[in-house]
């Protein structure tokens, strides 16, 4: 278990929490990493908090349990933070990363005493720079990517230029705007890191 | 005959996987025909045959051939009255017993 | 070599569907197993393969074409959960009986009431006297072996049983994991045609198929089955070695894991037992004590004896259902293990506990609480919580 990074998605249905959980875990299954991915489920309904999860590892997992104590957080909507304990269990050597266009200052109080990192990004203004259109799936992946530390950068970005190639082979002019979101979210956490990140 | 192969005597070896059975119409070798407290008899003299007892006989008792019909077939014959009720010309009358 | 890739169970089930390309597949939707007809109607209508999809009005009908299918000669199956298994309860025992080898993808979900969605086992539990054989997954690479050993299994010319293939709701179903897929053109080899002995759509005999079997007839075709049951366990052993020689994955009735040497043994289904086995690593690399477990894959046939065998020198076993039967004294897999116990004489003291129950979350650390009970049970031989439920709220 030790080389095994466990990650904890928040989101709301029908915000794709869980679609970026299983593309975490498809990017890392590619760079050879053994994966989970799995929603916590219950009735669909679109609005109601969700909850995602990652195990990745170095080696197989046969572990089937919920994740308790993550290695890291993944926020999707802010809007969650006020009802939603979402450090729960989070290791204080980990971090939170949030999707939010507000001030970090803001969120510090629903974030019940967190010790360890806190992350914000703006995924929607860098969606809609790259894109044009709010997408906010691609800069949350990259974002805990930089984050965790999970796979290199460059076999990210990689394995994500082959991913879109598939994905948008009809419409390849939407794939550098993706690549450029990716790139755009590694700018933005490199810029939080070298500013400090501890709440 | 498949009561000969197989029968409430048999062991369970014998029984045929699923119960399945290789034959068609085994029923014939089952004489309900034992069962009749109540006969049809068929009077010849009256009958037109017009066939309409053939079809509503439940245990297919009445033989047809060349398009006429033939006398009970008592084997299987339960005696139910069904044709003695549908001909329209008393042709078809029912006696207690065998 | 195997294809590497990452698959949710209901996916890994629908590709190994897709690679036998069965010849019929009626089905009715119902979560968590809907996505499996779902898969493979999009393998159908992308012309990957030509497999006959019905799709009836219900499970008692899904069953009910299956049954047809199967009988006329094709080689069918199909795909439910939970209330969708209890409505074809009739067909269930009528597939058996008739001696069909029908393949179901059972992904197991809790029935109603409450009315729930998530995983435990009391679907296939309840179905576990109808005649199929029943065969658990702890993880989408093992719900995908199992299903590539089904057909072979219930077309054995000794066997020509239904085979039910299980594997636990969202947990497995909608869980991405690693997976090694076998080639296709192995699979078909591994797999190959059904060729029926018998069949409806035969020109060249006259059949019947499910007759009226008055009590003179009816204990003697349940013996006839019983003793398909007894030959499959042989079957079951056979198709599990060549599956071996094909993938170099090995499969029994059951999993021994770190059970050789274990004073404290743990016997449970499905995918719990991969949380089970990351305990036994932590409480070994942390204590030293000797923990082990017996995942069961085969559950019907029972393979009492070999599982008495195997615990016979622990020194307390915690059996551990998914299912409640309301016997009030347990679970259905606490009974049977501790009647096969008790017909071994074995010395082992035994708990019952009941776990999971509509999808209610099992974690390490709840398996490492087991083992601790075991080794104060196997120290004082004073059972106090038999038949407990583990994470129930208490006042």
């Amino acid at each position: 278990m030790e080389n095994t990074m466990e990650i904890r998605w928040h989101g709301r249905g029908g915000q794709g929490a869980k679609t970026a959980a299983l593309l975490l875990a498809d990017v890392a299954f590619k760079v050879g990493k053994f994966v989970q991915g799995f929603p916590e489920y219950g009735p669909e309904r679109m609005g109601a908090p969700i909850t995602a999860y990652n195990r990745i590892s170095t080696e197989p997992v046969t572990v089937h349990s919920n994740i308790y104590d993550p290695d890291y957080v993944v926020v999707v909507d802010d809007g969650l933070l006020e009802t939603t304990d979402v450090t729960h269990g989070l290791k204080e050597k980990g971090a939170v990363i949030i999707n939010t266009e507000k001030k970090k200052e803001e969120l510090l109080p629903f974030l019940h005493g967190y010790q360890g990192a806190v992350y914000t990004l703006d995924a929607k203004a860098i969606s809609m720079q790259a894109l044009g259109k709010n997408y906010p799936n691609s800069p949350m992946l990259a974002a805990v990517v930089a984050v965790s530390g999970v796979m290199k950068q460059e076999e990210f970005l990689k394995e994500m230029q082959a991913s879109f190639q598939h994905k948008f082979a009809k419409k390849p002019e939407v794939i550098d705007g993706n690549m450029k979101a990716l790139e755009l979210t590694f700018a933005e956490i490199a810029k939080a890191e070298k500013g400090g990140v501890n709440s | 005959m498949i009561s000969e192969r197989i029968n409430e005597n048999s062991p369970w070896q014998d029984i045929t996987e699923g119960n399945k059975i290789f034959e068609a119409a085994t029923s014939r070798e089952f004489c309900t025909g034992e069962w009749r407290t109540s006969t049809p008899v068929w009077n010849q003299e009256k009958c037109k045959q017009c066939l309409l007892c053939t079809p509503v006989c439940p245990d297919s008792s009445i033989p047809v051939s060349d398009q006429k019909r033939k006398d009970f077939d008592y084997d299987h014959c339960k005696g139910c009255g069904i044709c003695a009720k549908v001909c329209p010309f008393g042709a078809i009358t029912m006696k207690e017993g065998k | 070599m195997a294809v590497r890739e990452r698959l949710s169970g209901n996916e890994a089930v629908a590709y190994a569907i897709k690679q036998i390309n069965p010849d019929v597949m009626p089905a009715f939707p119902i979560t968590p197993s809907t996505e499996i007809p779902q898969y493979v109607a999009n393998y159908i209508a992308n012309g990957e393969i030509d497999t006959e999809f019905i799709p009836v009005e219900s499970e008692h009908s899904s069953m009910s074409a299956t049954v047809g299918a199967s009988a006329a000669g094709a080689r069918a199956l199909t795909a439910t959960s939970s209330c969708g298994l209890a409505l074809m309860w009739e067909e269930l025992y009528v597939a058996a009986s008739n001696r069909l080898p029908i393949v179901l993808a059972l992904v197991n979900r809790a029935l109603s009431g409450p009315i729930n969605i998530n995983a435990d086992h009391s679907d296939s539990m309840g179905a576990r006297d109808s005649g199929w054989i029943q065969i658990y997954a702890e993880s989408n690479q093992e719900a995908y072996d199992n299903f590539l050993q089904a057909f072979p299994i219930a077309e054995h010319k000794d066997v020509m049983l239904p085979v039910m293939i299980c594997q636990d709701g969202f947990i497995t179903s909608h869980g991405v994991e690693n997976i090694l897929l076998v080639e296709d053109n192995l699979v078909k080899e591994f797999v190959g045609e059904r060729d029926p002995k018998h069949y409806l759509l035969n020109p060249n005999e006259t059949l019947a198929v499910g007759p009226y079997a008055v009590s003179c007839y009816y204990m003697e075709t349940k013996r006839g089955q019983r003793e398909a049951m007894i030959n499959a366990r042989k079957v079951i052993l056979e198709v599990a070695e060549r599956f071996q020689a094909m993938t170099g994955r090995q499969y029994g009735f059951f999993e021994s894991y770190r059970l050789e040497d274990a004073d404290y043994a743990v016997v449970i289904i499905g995918s719990a037992a991969g949380t089970c086995k990351a305990a036994i690593e932590q409480i070994r690399n942390t204590t030293g004590k000797k923990v082990g477990l017996l995942k069961i894959r085969v559950f019907r046939p029972f393979p009492e004896e070999e599982i008495a065998a195997a615990l016979a020198h622990v020194k307390a076993v915690a059996i551990l259902d998914r299912s409640e039967m309301f016997s009030a004294t347990g679970g259905p897999l606490g009974a049977e293990v501790r009647a096969a116990l008790y017909q071994a004489k074995g010395k082992a003291e035994t708990v019952n506990y009941l776990y999971g129950l509509g999808g209610r979350d099992i974690t390490v650390e709840d398996f490492c609480q087991v083992y601790a009970n075991l080794e104060k049970i196997a120290e004082t031989h004073e059972i106090t919580d038999m038949y407990e439920y583990i994470g129930l709220r208490k006042r």
